[in-house]
């Protein structure tokens, strides 16, 4: 789950990290008298959950609370990578000398936490592993030990920090990797961390995501989800337990199994094809969870024929077929059906299915050529 | 014929009394295994499976009792990782964590706790472990492989048995099957199955089923490179999925770059492994 700036911000102050005075609003007249009350020199932020909001003219510095009004009334009627902007955050401006970048963030390979900063701050940090990698420094963190002093030292020495920031820098760091664990995070990114001419260092942007397999240990975190940032479709998927992902294909999945999902949009685009969507009904999928896949998989109108690919384990066949039959009785659909079931009562599922009118396919390859003719079928008629 | 599970396993259930518990462990007793004991807090002194298998309140005081060697884990995620530990710490020297959903932080302390008290976890986020016709630990359905020489290790469940049941429609046979789950940290490798896959003699050759998502699979290509005798063949899964997002299994991302299959599957062409087009090819690369 992706956090906005100002809900980074807001749980990196609670940690002790120097953060601009500034609030959130969603209309341009409260945002002239935020701004009004930070003195009139503000920065007008637009909160979407993509990156490339100053490239695309989200983020406005101006001088006067009409000005960041106007600014407001502008950004809020943005649309960004096809996100329309519902919040801005009015920031006070502040006096930037230096920006740096400070990171943490889960290293797979070495299953730990590692901190990551960089003197090259203020541009995304994987621009910078491109063109600069010796200008970022990284350390792993035990996580049975936490951050040590002398890791947030060689953090602090490694980025040219001027000495008499250290200690401050050295306290931010502590704050981020607290944030970090006290959230759940996989992400939590200041970039840039500044240090201004009068304030000394100060967080200027931030960046989180959580977890969502820690979230039942933070209600309160679980309740900031910026449900308008989400595809409707993946907001209904996550309500009935199922894990989807809209691609743009022309072949609907319905698939038990993330591992076979994946396997199952190869295979299609191994015979020419294009998947629309991924989508795991998970393990013991309910005729009911079924049902709701396949309303979500005939939704989308790019697709023109939908595959089934299951292979019962603890789910079975017979019990995902009457999900189909349900489905199709609820939403009635012209669209061309394949279907594989394999496994855990496969032949009584084969059964039930025999009634309506779809194909049947053996093996994997033989279901996707199968669906990818019988789109074409569509896409010509 | 085979590594990790045999008929030496003293096998015991963490969460038998629950719905997937009562269940799995049923099937397993089915195919041979010797369940010797159940654990769920608060429910000591039951008995489950027709009075067959006693249910103790702690893992310890279930090991003291049954002498069981082997632990595999059934409880909700919010409390796997303290199961995982509670094995740990009684002495068990395997467990398989069938549980999905264990935050990740979770299980960076307990696997750093694992390495350092020596103790093996398979999983979290997988199907487990079968050796077929001889023991089973965990969900695989026992009766989609039959027993042979052919050790399979993978990241996935139901992509896996896919696979099983290509290998027994051309009559070749299993030695184990090992999931290692799908989750970012987890217990035993690639590599470190690949190992013991090398070290069996009753395994003559390998099939890997990674998917995208971390480096686990490069890790994987060196190994076989630098220290594998026996053939291995390959399907990597996710080659359409596209960057940034998640696809189902929480490892399963490929993110700033890292974890593509086409970079999986370029370092394990460069280490001699045949990698399959679909996974219905793997008969095939195996003749």
């Amino acid at each position: 789950m992706k956090l906005h700036e100002y809900q980074s911000k807001q749980l990196f102050a609670e940690h002790g990290i120097p953060i601009p005075h500034g609030q959130m609003t969603m209309n341009a007249s409260e945002a002239k008298s935020i701004a009004e009350e930070l003195g009139g020199r503000v920065v007008v932020k637009s909160q979407v959950l993509v990156g490339g909001r100053g490239k695309a003219g989200g983020i406005r510095v101006v001088n006067t609370a009409e000005e960041a009004e106007e600014a407001a009334t502008q950004i809020l009627g943005m649309k960004i990578k096809d996100l329309p902007v519902r919040k801005v955050l009015i920031d006070e401006a502040v006096d930037i000398k230096t920006e740096i970048y400070l990171g943490i963030t889960n290293d797979r390979t070495r299953r730990c936490p590692v901190m990551i900063a960089s003197a090259e701050g203020g541009v995304e940090i994987e621009e910078v592993a491109k063109t600069h990698p010796d200008k970022i420094v990284r350390v792993w963190i035990d996580p049975l030990l936490g951050l040590r002093d002398y890791q947030a030292r060689y953090l602090a020495a490694c980025t040219e920090m001027p000495r008499e920031n250290w200690r401050e820098f050295m306290s931010i760091t502590k704050g981020l990797y607290q944030t970090f664990m006290q959230t759940d995070a996989t992400l939590a990114e200041i970039n840039p961390l500044v240090i201004t001419g009068e304030k000394g260092l100060m967080a200027l942007d931030g960046k989180m995501v959580l977890d969502d397999n820690g979230l039942f240990r933070h209600p309160e975190l679980a309740e900031m989800r910026d449900l308008d940032e989400e595809a409707a479709e993946e907001r209904e998927a996550r309500k009935y337990g199922l894990s989807y992902v809209k691609l743009g294909g022309e072949i609907g999945c319905m698939v038990n199994g993330a591992g076979l999902a994946m396997a199952t949009m190869d295979v299609i685009h191994h015979y020419g094809g294009s998947p629309a969507n991924f989508l795991d009904i998970g393990g013991g999928a309910s005729a009911e969870k079924v049902a709701a896949a396949i309303q979500i998989i005939i939704r989308d109108p790019n697709v023109k024929a939908v595959l089934f690919n299951i292979f019962g384990g603890i789910t079975r066949g017979d019990e995902v077929a009457r999900g189909i039959l349900a489905a199709l009785e609820k939403t009635p659909t012209k669209l061309p059906m394949v279907v594989r079931l394999v496994g855990t009562n496969a032949e009584e599922g084969r059964h039930l299915l025999a009634k309506a009118d779809m194909e049947t396919a053996v093996s994997l390859a033989d279901a996707a050529q199968k669906a990818i003719a019988a789109a074409k079928v569509v896409e010509e008629s | 014929m085979s590594i990790l599970v045999d008929k030496s396993t003293k096998l015991l259930v963490q969460g038998i009394t629950g719905r997937e518990g009562l269940f799995h462990t049923a099937r397993m007793i089915e195919h041979g295994t010797s369940v010797v004991a159940g654990v769920t807090p608060q429910k000591g002194g039951e008995w489950v499976m027709g009075g067959k298998v006693p249910v103790f309140d702690t893992v310890k005081s279930a090991v003291e009792a049954t002498g069981s060697n082997t632990s595999v884990i059934f409880v909700p995620s919010r409390f796997s990782a303290d199961a995982i530990l509670e094995a740990a710490d009684a002495g068990i020297s395997l467990i398989v964590c069938i549980t999905e959903g264990i935050p990740v932080q979770d299980m960076m302390k307990v696997r750093r706790y694992l390495d350092q008290v020596g103790v093996r976890l398979v999983g979290p986020n997988c199907p487990g472990l079968l050796s077929p016709g001889t023991a089973k630990v965990g969900i695989i359905p026992g009766d989609i492989a039959i027993a042979g020489n052919i050790g399979v290790v993978s990241r996935s469940g139901t992509l896996t048995y896919e696979v099983l049941h290509a290998l027994k429609q051309n009559e070749m046979g299993v030695s184990t099957c090992v999931g290692i789950g799908g989750d970012p940290i987890n217990g035993t490798s690639f590599v470190d199955t690949l190992e013991l896959f090398e070290a069996d003699p009753h395994t003559e050759k390998i099939v890997l089923i990674g998917e995208i998502g971390g480096t686990d699979e490069e890790l994987a290509a060196e190994y076989i490179r630098d220290h594998m005798t026996k053939q291995v063949v390959a399907f990597i899964a996710g080659k359409t999925a596209p960057p940034g997002k998640r696809m189902g299994h929480a490892g399963a991302i490929v993110e700033g770059g890292e974890g593509t299959a086409e970079d999986k599957i370029k370092a394990l062409s460069a280490a001699g492994v045949m990698t399959a087009d679909h996974p219905e090819e793997i008969p095939g690369l195996l003749q």
